[in-house]
């Protein structure tokens, strides 16, 4: 094989194990942060023995022994350093734990436990949320540095930064390598789910033709986000982001036009859906319902996404379900911006006369004053009436608070044809 | 980037004998491992090309064919959707499946995704490949 063959190899390989190196030398080491230089360590080994020595049969398992070798020799100087100051009780524990490692392969359920405690480490509400993302590639997606800053569209050495920053703030407040439990579970597993969602979100919102590396976020965060069900099935919410994110995904082709323009949902060419993800979201939405807990806001926001992507054409939309849907999330979610959803939904199932007292009631709340959206749905609503002359004003109000070139031009047009009408 | 991974027919397959229970077991376990991945997209067996068809088209008109059809190689006994970062991902996991002790030959390929066609897609075409598949959906 040529070298460069091997360098590939070994980066699929890194690939699809570097979470799981790091995962099982963090519980040996307690510090996500040494135990991501280790797996490095192994990795930089197997690039300069590799090339010489041959891809070994068991690439995953070679990692793994040379990496927890470190991992030992790590232990023991540190051990080494503890006899001076203390008893034998440090001894003690140190031949439990290598009792432990020395089973060859670890059961696999204990490698999932790993993981999800990797998972919870790296998106810990005590890093800022830039950290937590760019934490959760590396350790999580093995992504490289500059791999994530292409992605974030930011320079090299400030993901740099931020990974070094975040590490050494886990080590610093010792935060333990653990699954929370009863209530932190819950407090905790949001803010997983908060970045999976966030990183989805940064590849979703790059138009086509952009830098592959943001397409591939979506990808990176729908991965993670699998793994993350399979880890903790019990968990309603995981499968409704899952499900979420496999819908929205299955729209990627069709929410662009041919320059690069957006498409809106009702306008989209519903043949460009991808089939696949949409199967695959619908089954996740039915595994986080079947748990028959109340619904949160991902199974909520997943529901809603499914009634569009099991309507075949706009018109068979069940907008009637998915009012009663915005109802529910709104109480979970009371935003502005769900209510103005809710809004559209309420004018599509009983009619623009009952939307627009629901969006004229936020615009008197004043909560929304420079979101461009209001008025364009007010606007909609009030040309749907035959209110043309509020209408044109609403839809010139709405052009400039948006600051999209192609959508003030479209809202411009709109407020046009009000004029004409 | 997505992989189709193909697995081609064998005399076994397209004679319709079901795989052993040794063999189903070990492929289990090698998809719940590319499920725990977050790999695996879809996958499906076919049965043998006995029980299905060939229709051939020529001259303004269409012909069905009734399986078997001979050239076993050629034939496809089953494939996955795989969801993966690179080419050589694909290769590292297929290393890992029971097909690793087996004399058969495993096909990966590429699926098109809207970016590969990059430039050569240009806006006109892409107006086109839109309003035919508009034209489609609407049939």
């Amino acid at each position: 094989m040529q070298a460069p063959d091997v360098a590939r190899t070994i980066d699929a390989v890194w690939r699809i194990e570097s979470a799981k190196l790091i995962a099982s030398l963090a519980r040996l080491t307690r510090d996500v942060g040494q135990a991501e230089e280790l797996a490095q360590d192994a990795l930089v080994t197997a690039l300069e023995q590799w090339p010489r020595t041959g891809i070994p049969a068991n690439p995953a398992a070679w990692l793994m022994t040379t990496a927890r070798n470190r991992a030992f020799d790590l232990l023991r100087r540190r051990r080494m350093l503890e006899r001076k100051h203390e008893t034998l009780s440090a001894d003690a524990r140190m031949a439990e734990e290598e009792s432990h490692m020395s089973v060859e392969a670890a059961a696999d359920d204990e490698i999932g436990d790993d993981l999800l405690r990797l998972i919870f480490t790296a998106c810990h509400p005590l890093l800022a949320t830039e950290a937590r993302t760019a934490l959760t590639l590396r350790l999580l997606g093995g992504l490289t540095t500059a791999e994530i800053a292409r992605a974030f569209l930011v320079p090299e050495p400030t993901i740099a930064q931020r990974i070094v920053r975040a590490k050494r703030a886990l080590a610093d407040a010792a935060v333990p390598f653990e699954i929370p439990r009863g209530e932190e579970l819950r407090r905790r597993l949001s803010s997983v789910l908060e970045v999976i969602y966030l990183i989805f979100n940064e590849g979703y919102a790059a138009t086509a033709g952009g830098d592959w590396m943001r397409p591939a976020l979506c990808e990176e965060a729908l991965r993670i986000g699998r793994i993350l069900a399979g880890l903790a099935p019990g968990e309603s919410e995981v499968h409704g982001l899952v499900a979420l994110m496999e819908i929205q995904a299955s729209r990627i082709r069709a929410r662009t036009g041919p320059s690069g323009e957006p498409v809106l949902l009702l306008e989209q060419n519903r043949a460009l859906w991808d089939r696949v993800l949409i199967h695959r979201g619908l089954i996740a939405l039915g595994r986080g319902e079947a748990l028959g807990e109340t619904r949160g806001p991902y199974l909520l926001q997943a529901a809603i996404a499914a009634c569009h992507a099991r309507a075949l054409a706009p018109t068979d939309t069940d907008w009637v379900y998915i009012t009663a849907l915005y109802d529910e999330l709104v109480r979970l979610v009371p935003t502005p911006v769900v209510e103005l959803n809710r809004a559209v939904a309420v004018s599509m199932a009983y009619g623009p006369a009952a939307g627009l007292e629901l969006a004229d009631a936020l615009a008197a709340a004043g909560a929304l004053g420079s979101y461009h959206l209001l008025p364009s749905v007010r606007g909609d609503l009030l040309a749907k009436l035959g209110r043309y002359t509020e209408a044109r004003g609403e839809f010139e109000r709405a052009a400039l608070l948006t600051r999209n070139v192609r959508e003030s031009r479209l809202l411009l047009d709109r407020a046009a044809a009000c004029e004409r009408a | 980037m997505r992989v189709m991974v193909i697995v081609k027919a064998t005399p076994d397959s397209e004679a319709g004998v079901l795989p052993s229970e040794e063999l189903l077991t070990e492929m289990g376990k090698f998809n719940e491992q590319l499920v725990k991945a977050g790999v695996l997209l879809a996958a499906e067996g076919l049965q043998s090309s006995a029980r299905g068809v060939r229709v051939r088209f020529g001259g303004g008109k269409s012909t069905v064919i009734d399986g078997p059809f001979t050239e076993t190689k050629e034939l496809i006994a089953g494939f996955w959707l795989w969801q993966v970062r690179s080419l050589e991902e694909a290769v590292e996991w297929i290393r890992r499946s029971p097909f690793a002790r087996s004399n058969e030959e495993i096909e990966i390929r590429r699926v098109f995704e809207a970016e590969d066609f990059g430039d050569a897609l240009t806006p006109e075409l892409r107006a086109q490949q839109q309003s035919r598949a508009e034209r489609i959906s609407r049939n």
